[in-house]
């Protein structure tokens, strides 16, 4: 399955948010994207974010301060 | 459902009447963007980040804030209206706000009649685009509410300014202005709106507790760090030691951040104050100096302007002064350049009448 990939490590929120947001414009219905971030407050932000925008959050992985997130389109 | 006051009869079937919502986070445009919702509009929020929004960066960088809940109003505000929100980057184009107000700051740096203009217009050139199609803008303004941008002779000024014109409708306050659009033409029902005025929170208050909203954001001097007195107070400083009026994303960032000390016109040291503010300034070693204490437990240090071997020593003296070491004879500091580079040296710390009251920031 091919991913489309987000980088925003070391972006403060709300630029994370701002990147994903123009990030999935590009996508089409069903694609995915992952990004990742190292700003804590992504862990709230994106999946309110998503969950008003009615997009999916797949999965959240932490490791090493990054956070990776992956998300339905 | 109340379609027909947001309808008009075309024919078959009658339009949804849509409006964009300026959401700050606060509880004004919460309010707002609700009555006009409460009447059947379909409402989507639009949230501009500047820069200067006090939203995100602060508790997401100091340590002694993480115990607070790190959400995003502008993110909590939309949740709890059940709208969409979009997330506008405007902080390129917002520098010619700050830098040059044709109104003039208000009682810091903050250009704030400028800045709604700015927002409105920014607001309309979206919401009319082709691909949106929206009819009317929101505001949470408030005559009276606030000194420099929300009197009665401001609304119009930011209606005629913006290029909105009479297709801006504050809804809490709509009654003490003269109709605009979306009234006269029914879409919403103006006897519903309000007539808010003034400073006092406590019609905001009965309104949402009327709404059910609890638990929304107070913040005391609004949602913009130019409202800041010493925040404003540092940019001045940037700007006076640059000699110039310009700034990048990454120096307000950093002014958000640290303590600011002053020794001399060329450079200035952001000292961190503790673990949060060390982890963050980590993250700009690749584009300054940094000094760090070796012999003691300290703080991360970014040195920023032109500086010489001269500076730098003074620099580590006052680093040293904030360490574990401040008693000690000499304490041992790492300076690395923003390549990576670095070199040893041992300073005797400055003691604390030698760092001077005014170069503190």
């Amino acid at each position: 399955m091919s991913q489309n990939t987000l980088d925003c490590r070391n972006l403060l929120c709300p630029m994370p948010v701002i990147r994903t947001q123009n990030a999935l414009k590009e996508l089409s219905e069903g694609e995915l994207l992952e990004v990742t971030c190292t700003d804590p407050g992504t862990l709230s932000d994106i999946p309110t974010w998503c969950r008003i925008n009615h997009h999916e959050v797949v999965s959240t992985e932490e490791n090493n301060h990054e956070i990776v997130f992956v998300i339905k389109k | 459902m109340t379609q027909e006051t947001s309808s008009v009869n075309t024919g078959d079937k009658p339009k949804q009447r849509k409006a964009v919502a300026l959401i700050s986070g606060g509880l004004d445009s919460l309010l707002a963007a609700k009555v006009v919702q409460e009447q059947g509009i379909h409402v989507e929020g639009i949230n501009f980040y500047t820069g200067f929004c006090v939203e995100g960066h602060t508790h997401a960088i100091r340590k002694k804030d993480k115990d607070k809940q790190k959400r995003n109003n502008s993110l909590w505000v939309a949740e709890q209206l059940g709208i969409k929100l979009h997330i506008i980057d405007i902080s390129e184009e917002y520098k010619d706000i700050v830098l040059n107000p044709k109104h003039g700051y208000g009682a810091n740096l903050n250009p704030c009649l400028d800045c709604k203009i700015f927002m409105v217009n920014q607001a309309q050139a979206w919401a009319w685009a082709e691909e949106n199609g929206f009819d009317f803008i929101i505001t949470g303004e408030v005559i009276g509410q606030r000194p420099k941008s929300q009197r009665k002779e401001t609304m119009p000024i930011i209606a005629r300014e913006s290029g909105a014109d009479d297709r801006l409708l504050r809804p809490l306050c709509a009654k003490n202005l003269m109709p605009t659009l979306p009234e006269r033409e029914g879409w919403v029902n103006r006897d519903e709106l309000y007539d808010f005025s003034g400073r006092s929170r406590k019609p905001q208050f009965e309104l949402a507790k009327k709404f059910g909203f609890e638990d929304f954001a107070q913040p005391a001097g609004g949602c913009c760090f130019l409202t800041d007195a010493n925040y404003s107070k540092k940019l001045a400083d940037l700007w006076d030691a640059r000699g110039e009026r310009r700034y990048e994303l990454d120096d307000i960032m950093l002014l958000k951040v640290g303590r600011h000390i002053r020794p001399k016109k060329n450079f200035k040291l952001i000292v961190s104050r503790e673990e949060g503010e060390n982890n963050f300034l980590r993250g700009y070693k690749k584009q300054f100096t940094s000094i760090h204490t070796v012999s003691h437990g300290g703080p991360l240090t970014l040195l920023d302007g032109d500086f010489d071997k001269e500076d730098i020593k003074l620099a580590a003296q006052i680093v040293a002064r904030y360490s574990g070491g401040k008693n000690a004879d000499q304490v041992t500091v790492q300076v690395e350049n923003y390549k990576g580079t670095s070199f040893v040296m041992d300073v005797p710390p400055m003691s604390a009448d030698e760092i001077k009251q005014e170069w503190h920031v």
